[in-house]
Parts: C-alpha cells; sequence; structure tokens
C-alpha cells in the first residue's frame, strides 16, 4: 500500500510574457488500488500537474510537497521520480531515432529496478504484454515513437506502464486521438496494470468516454489551477450533462465542449 | 687494474649516475606534463606512447633533398622518384586552402617526414621490439587476426609498414595485400598502371605533399571474382611527436571481385601537433564491389588531412563508410567517379567533433556517364565548443541521362555554444536526372532528454542513448566489433558533455 499527497502545489512556466503561474494550490491524495479521475477544461493547467509531478524542467514549483511514502518527489530528477515509483503516460511522447523500442524499454527496466532482468522472463514479459496490447513482434525493433501513429504511440506508453509497474502513473490524455478499438485495448492495459501491481491511477482527461473503460474511484474538477469540486463517479455524468461552465472562474470564456 | 684507472672508472659512473638521474627527473617532468595533458583532453583511451629512438633522430622538414632521400632509402625506380618530385613542386606551387579548418598554425618544416622505426618487416609479432607489440596489443589487432575477425592485417608505424600478413587461401587465389613500397618492387606495372591516376601528382595541396613524402599503406589487388569474405585491416599508428605520415593506399578489385577494407588510426597525446596527410586510390573495375571503412580516431593534436578517391567503372559499386570522431583538424571528402553506366557510388560519413575539434568532411560524387547513382548519408554532432561541417560536391554533366543522387545531412548540436555547417554544392548539367537533397539540424531536446529521464534514465545515459541512436545509421553499415568501438568512442567522446 503506498500513497501518493500532493499538498498545496504552486507551479509556474516561463512564457514570453514572464512567469506565470498555473498551479495554484493543488491537493490531492491518491492511494494504492485507487483509480482518480482528473477532470477539466482545456488550459485548466491539468497537464501541467501532469508534468510537474514528473519533473519536466519547463516547470519550476514555487510551493508545496508531494510526497510519495513520505518522501517528496518535488526535490528529485525526473530519473529519481521514476525509480521511487510514478509514471508519467504522455500524451506526446517524443521520437528517438536509432534507438530501437526493446533496448529502450530493457535499459529503463534495468534502471528503475536497479538490475538487469533476467534475459528469459523478460523476453516473456514483453512478447506477452505486447501481444495483449495487439502489437505486431516488429514492434519492438522499431525506433522509439519514431512514425507511429497516434493509436501506436498511446500503446506503446501503456506497455512501458506494464512493463515498468510503477507505483502511481499519470495519464495524460491518453484517450486522445484513439478510435474506439484502439480505446480499449489501451484502457485494458491500464486496467491489467492495476490488477497486477495495485497501481495507483491519476487519469487527466477532458472527455467522459474513457471512464467507460477505466472506472473511476473518485472524480475530481480541476479548473484555474486547482480542484475546485471532488466527487464520486457521478459527477463525470454530471459533467457529461452540464459541462464545466460553472467551475470557471466569473467571466471566463469557457471554450470546453464535452464532446 | 691500478687504483688510478679504477678512480677513472669511478668518476665516470658518477658522472654517468647523474646523467641517469637528469634523465629521469626529465622524463618525470615529460611524463607529468603529459599525464595533465591526457586528463586535459579528457578519456583518449590510446595516448601512451612507446620509447622512440627513430623518432627522435630524424629530422624535421621537407626539401627536395629530403624527398630524394627518402626515394633513395627505398631505393625506388627513376620513375617513381620522377612522380614524387612533381608532388614537391606541385605542393611549392599551391597556396594553403582558405577554406575548411583553421590552418594558420600550419607549418610543414614542423613536422618529420621520414620515421623509419625498423630495419625490415617482421615475419610475426613476436619479432616486433616489445613495446611496439605491446601497442598492437593494447589496441588488438594480433587478436583479432588469430580470432580470424579479419582476413589480413597491415600495421603501419610512424613511416612503415613493420608488419603485414594474409589468410593463406587468399594469397592462393591471388590476392596480393601488401605494403605499397614493397608493391613498387614486387609489381611494378600493376603500380606505374595505377598509381597517381586518380588523384594526380597536383591534385591538392596535402595530396602533393602524400606524393612527394609517401611511405607505407597498402597495395591491394583482387582477381576476376574472387570475393575477400572477412575484411582486410589495416592500423596505423603515430608514435613519436611532430610526426608526418604519408601512408599511400592503392586497390584495385578487378573484375566481379569484392573487397572490403577497414583502417583504424591512433597516435599518442603531445603538446605539439602531428599531421597525417594520407593518399587513397581507389579503382573498381567494372561489376566490382569494394567497401572501405575508416574509424578515425587520432588524438587531438594531428591534422588528418586525407584526399580519398575511387574510380568505379561500369555496374560497380564503391561504398565509402567514413567515421572521423579525433584529431585537431580534418578535412577528408572521400569522392567516387563514377565513369561508366550503373556505375554506383555511396559514402556515409560520421565526423565527431568535440572541444578544440574541428571536422570538416563530407563528400564528393561525379557523374560521367548515364544511369549512374550516388548516395552520401553524412551525419556529425558538436559539442563541447567542437566544429563540423559537411562539405559535399555532387557533379551530373552533360551526358549522364538517367542519374540520379540523394544526399542526406543530419547534424546534431549538444549544446549552445557548438556550431555546425553545411556546405552542399551541386552542379548539374543534364536535364534527365533525378536530385534529392535533405539536410538538418536538431539539438537534442529538452523534451527527448525529459522522456528518457522519465523512464529512469540518468541524464548522462539519456544524452548517450540519443546520440547512439543518432549515429545507428552509419554504425549499422560497420562489422560489429567496430559498431561497438565506434559507439564507445562516441561515449567517450560524450564524457563530461552533462552537467
Amino acid at each position: 500500500m503506498a500513497t501518493l499527497e500532493i499538498k498545496d502545489l504552486y507551479a509556474s512556466v516561463e512564457t514570453k510574457e514572464g512567469r506565470k503561474q498555473i498551479l495554484k494550490g493543488v491537493n490531492l491524495t491518491v492511494n494504492s488500488n485507487e483509480t482518480h479521475a482528473i477532470m477539466g477544461p482545456n488550459g485548466s493547467g491539468k497537464s501541467t500537474l501532469a508534468y510537474t509531478l514528473a519533473g519536466h524542467p519547463k516547470y519550476q514549483v514555487d510551493s508545496g510537497v508531494a510526497l510519495l511514502d513520505g518522501e517528496d518527489i518535488l526535490t528529485m530528477t525526473p530519473d529519481e521520480r521514476a525509480k521511487a515509483g510514478l509514471f508519467l503516460a504522455m500524451q506526446y511522447p517524443v521520437e528517438v531515432p536509432g534507438v530501437s523500442m526493446t533496448n529502450f524499454l530493457r535499459t529503463a527496466k534495468t534502471e528503475i529496478d536497479g538490475k538487469a532482468p533476467a534475459i528469459r522472463q523478460w523476453t516473456k514479459d514483453l512478447s506477452g504484454a505486447m501481444k495483449k496490447l495487439r502489437m505486431d513482434a516488429k514492434f519492438a525493433q522499431r525506433s522509439v515513437n519514431e512514425g507511429f501513429s497516434g493509436g501506436e504511440k498511446k500503446r506503446a506508453e501503456v506497455l512501458q506502464l506494464e512493463l515498468l509497474k510503477p507505483k502511481f502513473a499519470v495519464l495524460d490524455e491518453t484517450d486522445s486521438g484513439l478510435d474506439v478499438d484502439a480505446l480499449r485495448i489501451v484502457s485494458e492495459g491500464v486496467n491489467r496494470a492495476k490488477e497486477n501491481t495495485g497501481l495507483g491511477i491519476m487519469m487527466v482527461t477532458h472527455y467522459t468516454r474513457i471512464l467507460k473503460y477505466i472506472k473511476p474511484d473518485i472524480v475530481h474538477v480541476f479548473a484555474d489551477g486547482h480542484f475546485v469540486k471532488t466527487g464520486g463517479p457521478e459527477l463525470a455524468d454530471e459533467l457529461e450533462e452540464s459541462g464545466y461552465d460553472r467551475y470557471l472562474p466569473e467571466g471566463a470564456n469557457s471554450e470546453s465542449a464535452l464532446a | 687494474m691500478t687504483d688510478p684507472e679504477r678512480n677513472a672508472d669511478a668518476s665516470q659512473d658518477v658522472e654517468m649516475n647523474q646523467y641517469v638521474a637528469d634523465r629521469a627527473h626529465v622524463n618525470e617532468d615529460k611524463i607529468k606534463q603529459d599525464d595533465q595533458l591526457i586528463s586535459e583532453f579528457g578519456e583518449y583511451g590510446y595516448g601512451w606512447h612507446d620509447a622512440d629512438s627513430a623518432g627522435e633522430s630524424a629530422k624535421k622538414g621537407i626539401s627536395e633533398d629530403v624527398v630524394r632521400s627518402i626515394s633513395a632509402d627505398k631505393g625506388e625506380p627513376d620513375w617513381m622518384l620522377d612522380i614524387r618530385l612533381k608532388g614537391y613542386q606541385s605542393f611549392l606551387d599551391k597556396p594553403m586552402p582558405d577554406w575548411g579548418v583553421d590552418l594558420s598554425g600550419f607549418n610543414a618544416d614542423d613536422f618529420k617526414y621520414y620515421v623509419k622505426p625498423l630495419e625490415k618487416q617482421a615475419q610475426s609479432w613476436e619479432e616486433l621490439p616489445d613495446d611496439i607489440r605491446n601497442t598492437y596489443d593494447k589496441l588488438g589487432i594480433p587478436e583479432a587476426e588469430k580470432n580470424r575477425l579479419v582476413s589480413g592485417v597491415a600495421a603501419q608505424y610512424e613511416s612503415e609498414v613493420i608488419y603485414n600478413s594474409i589468410r593463406e587461401d587468399l594469397k592462393e587465389q591471388g590476392v596480393i595485400f601488401l605494403d605499397t613500397d614493397s608493391a613498387v618492387k614486387q609489381y611494378p606495372e600493376l603500380v606505374k598502371k595505377y598509381f597517381g591516376k586518380v588523384i594526380p601528382p597536383d591534385d591538392n595541396k596535402f595530396g602533393a605533399l602524400n606524393t612527394a613524402a609517401w611511405s607505407g599503406g597498402s597495395f591491394v589487388y583482387v582477381p576476376k571474382g574472387v570475393h575477400v569474405d572477412i575484411p582486410l585491416q589495416a592500423y596505423f599508428r603515430i608514435n613519436t611527436p611532430n610526426m608526418g605520415q604519408f601512408e599511400r593506399t592503392l586497390i584495385i578489385a578487378d573484375e566481379g571481385s569484392y573487397v572490403h577494407y577497414v583502417e583504424g588510426c591512433t597516435a599518442p597525446i603531445y603538446s605539439t601537433d602531428s599531421l597525417h596527410a594520407a593518399i587513397v586510390e581507389i579503382f573498381v573495375e567494372p561489376h566490382a564491389r569494394v567497401r572501405y571503412t575508416t574509424v578515425q580516431n587520432w588524438s587531438n593534436n594531428v591534422y588528418n588531412l586525407v584526399t580519398q578517391r575511387a574510380y568505379v567503372r561500369e555496374g560497380a559499386t564503391m561504398e565509402w563508410i567514413d567515421g572521423n570522431i579525433g584529431s585537431k583538424a580534418t578535412m577528408k571528402y572521400p569522392a567516387c567517379i563514377l565513369a561508366e553506366p550503373y556505375a554506383k557510388g555511396e559514402t556515409m560519413s560520421l565526423g565527431f567533433a568535440g572541444q578544440g575539434q574541428y571536422q570538416d568532411t563530407g563528400a564528393k560524387m561525379i557523374h560521367l556517364a548515364p544511369h549512374t547513382s550516388s548516395t552520401i548519408v553524412a551525419k556529425s554532432i558538436a559539442r563541447g565548443g567542437g566544429r563540423s561541417a559537411y562539405r559535399g560536391l555532387v557533379k551530373i554533366l552533360k551526358g549522364a541521362e538517367g542519374s540520379s543522387s540523394s544526399v542526406v545531412c543530419d547534424a546534431l548540436l549538444v549544446d549552445e555554444f557548438s556550431r555546425s555547417d553545411t556546405y552542399p554544392h551541386v552542379d548539374v548539367r543534364e536535364d534527365d536526372v533525378s536530385m534529392a537533397h535533405e539536410a538538418t539540424v536538431s539539438k537534442v531536446s529538452e523534451d527527448q532528454l525529459f522522456y528518457l529521464m522519465s523512464r529512469g534514465l540518468e541524464e548522462k545515459e539519456a544524452m548517450g542513448m540519443i546520440v547512439r541512436g543518432f549515429v545507428e545509421p552509419i554504425s549499422r553499415q560497420l562489422p560489429m566489433e567496430y559498431a561497438l568501438e565506434l559507439n564507445r568512442l562516441v561515449e567517450l567522446q560524450m564524457e563530461g558533455s552533462v552537467g
């Protein structure tokens, strides 16, 4: 049983117009085996929260902590956070030309576990996980994310999630750009990870359709840099009906139409 | 023995001891100085040097007398001396290049032109003096020969090929692989026919200097239809400070034959410069295929100014794989003259410019005949303030209809203060051709580093993975041992690149 506790998190990003604070007092506790849906309109800071937790250098923490089993991960480098058990499934994973998926995955696994995986078991795990995600065996020989379709990129992210076995995963719009079949396959992968390892999940999305496949225990509404409402799965249905407008600061013009 | 005699001996001993102590002291200072340099240059793994009596006694500088005495020492026929003298005259006539690397500190009189470490070539590694043999052991050459990873070995040390061997079965099939000096004596007609024919004595300033002062290098002849299945390996080693190494390689692949020649090069680290100005001439006869691979890792005090050119006949293929990791400054543009229909030329090059290095590399493709094709893939990496450039020429002459050429050059910048340039020259005189050119300069992005780090890789490791991935299209072309070596060299170059 592990706990990730975000307390009073404020974070900024450098923009052309100067430093801009995006996260304004985020508080959230996620336990193992829990799935939290983090919903909100575009530009509310959901992705900033995801990247700040994982340690992208573009985002600066102004104050606050994120305690993973009592250790503040915000003072760690991104690789230390990964080793501590945090995983970020990215919305736009980057290409690394010339580095094969199999080489990348084995290196990552070795780093996270602190030792190289036993070769036979690893080969079995890799091909098993790929099969379940309906990925062709040839996929392992391709360069990391290079020339991958949107769907392939998302599958590759979930493949890493299943193989690296983190304690907590932030899924940043993992549902975007997927057709129904791909959405189901990717969701099944996330559910397997939770079942097998007791993964705690923070699922960032502004659509409700992924919630049919990955059932949230808790739903949060995120607006203007912090959580404005928390409820059970029924909150998602309510958002589906009435949108985010009521959670936006007065005068703000919401562009978010729920699809 | 009388007492006075003994006293005289004793005083001589004292003097001798003092002399030895002084020398040791000088050596200690020298060693300290070198160690200091080695640490400044980072992790260059080949910076040791051997005892150096041949080098110490060699004179610096070039003149007609020096050229004549090199030729005389080798007992050469007059026609070769004539070629040398033409080269020397052309060297005097030609101005220093005012483009490419910085040659302002270059002075031709700073180098030793002819250093002969042994009286004659060794027949086995065991015959070599201990420290020279140790050097080759450390470089792994005898091991590679023993394990049959290579089908022949040429080891050049300073000006001479000190060891040369070829597998018996290839010899029986008529393959010739020996040092070029011996070839002049044993196969004068073959050498006369091809020597200087694709790179004439007055081709360029440093080619001319090589023609004047050449020594060593390989002579390879592969008879019709013979496939040399495993590469021939040459290893060039400079030992003495201020060395000028001018090997001369001539490869003739007769009709339908195949050969892969691989060369490696290293040198000790000194505070003064050395010069490596080689010439490689290759004749690819109809339907033959030659691959020439260079893994160049000179220490950062070596000027590497090399001319390489192949004459490619009907349906033949020439492939240059050119890895330039070391040296202070390199200018090198392997060329293919696609002289007859359906000739093919390919260059894949990698230039890695670290701190204090300037790699000016590229390729030349000259299309003279119809349906010839060429491919250039050039990758360069600059870090630590280093400078890399792709300089290329594709020339398609009138009448070379149906020819095609593709050029891809990618540069990778690892930091903010390194530099990469592209100088692509294209000269097409024929309408019916296909040309493709693509150039990219990319920086190792924050997002790439973050992505790999978020999967548990430390920054240094993430950077290494990105760079290895970048050079993968080149390293994929190398035999496995060399691919591993290249990756290791790239990794060493990257040491300290992450702050």
